[in-house]
């Protein structure tokens, strides 16, 4: 065998390893059902759950509210299977948070609180705005 | 008035852009298959003029924009969207590249530059490889062509060039009035509003756009089967590109550090690792292209090299750009709905680049030498096999979205999220890949400049391993004793100190003995140096980053904090004194930025107005000991950001922190960005955590009245006070006062511990009504009400209250010795400059001898 096919037979074999941590024990999308029975079963690994924020019927947002030390807040959310759950967070709201058409919360439940360490949004193309400030 | 023609002129332009994009490809193309002389230089001229025009009309482009921005159009909808009037010059500048279709420009503008230079300066390879260049601007052109192709319904490309009324259809006011023009803007991020962000973007396309030069030169290489020559070309702009863009990376980090409170430099984002592997790849292959330089050997490797580096960078284009980021990163761009002609650009390039490698591929020449172990070849090619690794890593993990996206196609789920610990995750594997880099470039750089067998090698490097050994055991105790060894992860810290040492004076040998003999080739050691500093320097400032602001007074700062939260942040009263860090602390108060001045004015100094931006002084303002503003003195400020003052005291020596509170209604709430305290050994980091609300109300102590005559001193919750004056005033801010009425406004000067403050309560008579507006000194919590004026004694009847003094909750974290990662950077860069200043000089040469 040739120097270079062991070198290259290393090189497959990192690149596996790579591909294998990768995918493994990579979490998935949840509902906040799921999330909360992953925490009951004594799970404090951060989960990442998708939905969006609840919204009244006219589309303006509602149940948002700021923490007492005004860089936290707390707000809303429904996920893919419709279930409303309160999420905090501790830090501000992120630009264009109200105007995100998908919210994705990366936490734990903390008792029957979920608190997220980090948000991240799916905004709409911004021609979609409709405001002008005249 | 709407000024439609300066936006149907950008128009043209951009429509020029296209079309003289496509003649250049055209006119290359045929210069580079002729085999006639006379028609290949006919085709050449003409392609030269296309890319000429193609240049122009880039050009023109960014000046119509820049025209519409600076001129404060706002019927435009880009200068709407992203400018106020209240910019100044240099975040104007910015708000050109805010917008994606403005990045796009910043890419094509430096690309037609880089362009006009290889026209210029090389005329051998100029057909072939104006062609792929001039393909390449045709593709970004289209980005922002905003052209819709009839009976498709297409529309191709986002124009910067659109009016607001054709962006926001659907806003009532366009159909009342259709000629609206907003009096000002939305404005720019204010978190945007930063020296790094106006240099940032352009270092960073600047970059981008340098990878195409390689790129062009291996696709034009294969195309007319110089298989060998083009490596000559393209090696000095690879060298530029590396240089540049880890500049721009480096800026990028820098900003956060400085702007943003997570406390660190980087962040593994999405939008991070999409410059990133790239940059990994930039640098493998400079180091394939080097070593084929040298021995003939690896050309294929610098051919499948190069052209991933491109092909990379295209692909961090669709990631960022086309929305599919979106539920990974926290910045990643919105959508302009130009994801399918983004995915064309990134499968066009890919597969031209393929095939074309695939066709020519037999025709390639190789070396069939076997790669013996003690040769310079085998070592790079390690090297740069790590360094790939590196980049597949990182890139496996940022993918998953387009993986789900993928796997959704063909009817999977594709529910795969990211790593939520994701720099716990990536770290993991990426400093051990850096730290076998470093002793790779360590001991490579002995066979690079020797040919030499085992034992010489130990002999070599004998004196720089005993050097490393001393140093390793001086810095240990050092650390040991600063910081105290940490046990738990003291293993991989000692791993990475050593091999960070060792690669420094492994290279620092070989750089001397080249300063000896010759000096232009150090750039490759001095880089290599740069490595090892900044390894060691990530590895102290994160691995001993520490809470420095711990909670030493043994009371909770609220119960409704967490346990975490009440144990590392810091509760400081004005005027109140704690200790941190072995120095005195002590805040000072709230404080405002001018914004045509330097400095910091208090915001107990002034009355704010309904204007946000815009403030009154109650007295003189001294700016770094001059008087800039007098009092009643209209001050523009920058109203989002309010600083807060904190003073750091160690034997005499006084350090002020500024760090700043933004208030962005866009965000919610507060964003919080640190200050930064610099000394030699670490940087002090310290960020607001809580502050107090200025919109709620204060709990005032019961009212203390007090009978005083103008000029008589007396005391206010301890301070001596003056009424000064109380004069007659026609006009109250928010009040409209008819000829009955009186308003009478009392000056009270406060002697603080820290210069004077001025109170200005008003008493007026409305309506035959007794009415007070008291005042406020913030910095003192105290409040003056002009109760009743007694003219039969002249004496007035002044209230005072008093309240809890203003507090704010800090975090301070210390980065021991982040300088050296910084320095280390820096290193690096020069490192690069050096090697390319060198493969420059190569190139003159060549170009001398007609070669070129």
């Amino acid at each position: 065998m040739k120097k270079s096919h062991i070198f290259i037979l290393v090189i497959i074999a990192v690149a596996i390893g790579v591909i294998i941590t990768t995918a493994g024990d990579s979490s998935t999308y949840v509902g906040f059902t799921d999330a909360y029975q992953l925490a009951s079963s004594g799970s404090t690994r951060e989960i990442h759950v998708v939905g969006e924020l609840k919204k009244d019927n006219s589309g303006q947002v509602i149940g948002i509210q700021t923490g007492a030390d005004r860089v936290s807040f707390s707000f809303i959310m429904v996920d893919d299977q419709g279930k409303e759950q309160t999420v905090q967070y501790n830090q501000p709201m992120p630009t264009d948070f109200l105007r995100s058409e998908k919210v994705v919360v990366v936490g734990s439940y903390k008792g029957g609180n979920f608190i997220a360490s980090k948000i991240l949004l799916k905004c709409p193309s911004k021609y979609q705005e409709e405001k002008v400030n005249a | 008035m709407m000024h439609y023609f300066v936006g149907n002129l950008g128009h043209l332009f951009v429509i020029t852009s296209f079309v003289s994009a496509l003649v250049a490809v055209f006119a290359y193309y045929k210069a580079t298959v002729s085999a006639d002389v006379q028609q290949k230089n006919a085709w050449l001229l003409n392609g030269k003029i296309g890319f000429y025009v193609h240049a122009a009309a880039v050009l023109g482009i960014c000046v119509t924009l820049f025209v519409i921005i600076s001129n404060h159009y706002f019927e435009y909808h880009y200068a709407y969207n992203y400018s106020d009037k209240k910019l100044p010059t240099y975040y104007l500048i910015s708000t050109f590249w805010n917008g994606q279709e403005g990045s796009f420009m910043l890419w094509m503008i430096w690309q037609a530059l880089i362009g006009l230079i290889l026209i210029h300066t090389n005329k051998f390879w100029e057909a072939p490889v104006m062609t792929v260049f001039a393909l390449v601007q045709a593709f970004l052109a289209s980005m922002i062509l905003g052209v819709v192709i009839p009976g498709l319904e297409i529309k191709i490309g986002s124009s910067p060039f659109i009016l607001l009324r054709e962006a926001l259809q659907n806003a009532p006011i366009f159909k009342s009035q259709p000629e609206f023009i907003p009096p000002d803007g939305n404005g720019l991020n204010p978190l945007l509003q930063n020296y790094w962000m106006v240099i940032h973007p352009p270092t960073l396309f600047l970059g981008f756009a340098l990878t195409l030069v390689p790129f062009s030169f291996c696709m034009a290489g294969l195309w007319i089967r110089k298989y060998k020559e083009w490596v000559r070309p393209a090696l000095p702009w690879a060298l530029l590109g590396g240089a540049i863009l880890g500049l721009g990376i480096l800026m990028g980090g820098y900003w956060a550090y400085e702007t943003l409170n997570f406390g660190g430099y980087w962040n593994w984002d999405p939008v991070e690792n999409a410059v990133y592997v790239p940059w990994l790849i930039l640098v493998a292959s400079i180091h394939t292209m080097i070593t084929y330089k040298n021995s003939e050997s690896a050309l294929k490797a610098s051919i499948i090299l190069v052209i991933t580096v491109f092909i990379l960078i295209l692909y961090s284009t669709f990631l960022t750009r086309s929305g599919i980021l979106g539920e990974s990163s926290v910045h990643s761009f919105t959508d302009l709905g130009l994801s399918g002609q983004l995915l064309l650009y990134l499968l066009f390039f890919t597969l031209a680049a393929i095939i074309l490698s695939i066709i020519r591929w037999k025709e390639i020449p190789t070396t069939d030498n076997e790669i013996a172990t003690y040769s310079r070849e085998f070592w790079v090619f390690i090297g740069v096999m790590v360094l790939c690794m590196m980049g597949f890593q990182v890139i496996v993990e940022t993918s998953k979205p387009v993986f789900n996206a993928i796997s959704r196609l063909f009817g999977g789920e594709g529910n795969m999220a990211p790593k939520p610990d994701a720099i716990v995750f990536y770290s993991m594997f990426q400093l051990w890949f850096a730290v076998a880099l470093a002793l790779l470039s360590a001991v490579g750089q002995f066979f690079w400049w020797k040919k030499i067998d085992r034992r010489e090698l130990m002999k070599e490097l004998l004196v720089p391993f005993l050097i490393t050994l001393l140093l390793f055991v001086i810095i240990i105790q050092l650390i040991h004793f600063q910081f105290g060894l940490n046990t738990e992860r003291v293993v991989p810290y000692l791993i990475i100190l050593f091999a960070g040492i060792f690669t420094i004076t492994a290279n620092a040998k070989i750089l001397f003995s080249l300063l000896k003999s010759s000096p232009g080739l150090s750039g490759g050691a001095i880089a290599h140096i740069g490595v090892g500093m900044m390894l060691i320097g990530i590895m102290l400032s994160s691995g001993y980053s520490k809470v420095v602001s711990l909670n030493n007074t043994g009371m909770l700062i609220s119960k409704e904090f967490s346990e975490e939260f009440n144990r590392d942040n810091l509760l400081l009263f004005v005027n109140q004194p704690r200790t941190m860090w072995g120095y005195e602390i002590e805040y000072l108060g709230e404080r405002l930025e001018p914004r045509h001045h330097a400095g910091f004015i208090r915001k107990s100094d002034v009355n704010v107005t309904p204007d946000k931006d815009q403030v009154v002084a109650k007295k003189d303002i001294l700016l770094n000991g001059k008087k800039v503003f007098a009092a009643q003195d209209t001050i523009a400020i920058l109203g989002e950001n309010t600083f807060f003052e904190i003073e750091l005291r160690k034997n005499n020596k006084r350090y002020t922190l500024y760090p700043r509170a933004q208030i962005n209604p866009d965000m919610g709430g507060l964003l919080a960005s640190p200050d930064i305290y610099r000394t030699v050994s670490a940087d002090l980091y310290t960020h607001v955590s809580s502050v107090m609300n200025p919109s709620e109300d204060h709990d005032w102590n019961e009212l203390e009245e007090i009978k005083t005559r103008l000029n008589h001193e007396f005391f206010a919750n301890d301070y001596v006070t003056v009424l000064e004056a109380v004069d007659r005033v026609q006009t109250v801010e928010g009040v409209s006062l008819s000829d009955q009425d009186v308003a009478v406004k009392a000056t009270i000067r406060v002697k603080g511990e820290r210069g004077d403050y001025v109170a200005e309560p008003i008493f007026l008579i409305k309506n035959k009504m007794v009415g007070r507006i008291p005042d406020e000194v913030n910095d003192l919590g105290l409040r003056f009400i002009l109760m009743n004026i007694h003219p039969e004694t002249n004496e007035f009847t002044l209230g005072i209250n008093t309240r809890q003094k203003d507090w704010v909750v800090i975090k301070a974290m210390e980065k021991p010795y982040i300088n050296v990662l910084w320095i280390g950077t820096l290193v690096l860069m020069t490192g690069f400059s050096l090697a390319m200043v060198r493969r420059f000089r190569e190139f003159k040469k060549m170009k001398e001898k007609g070669l070129e």
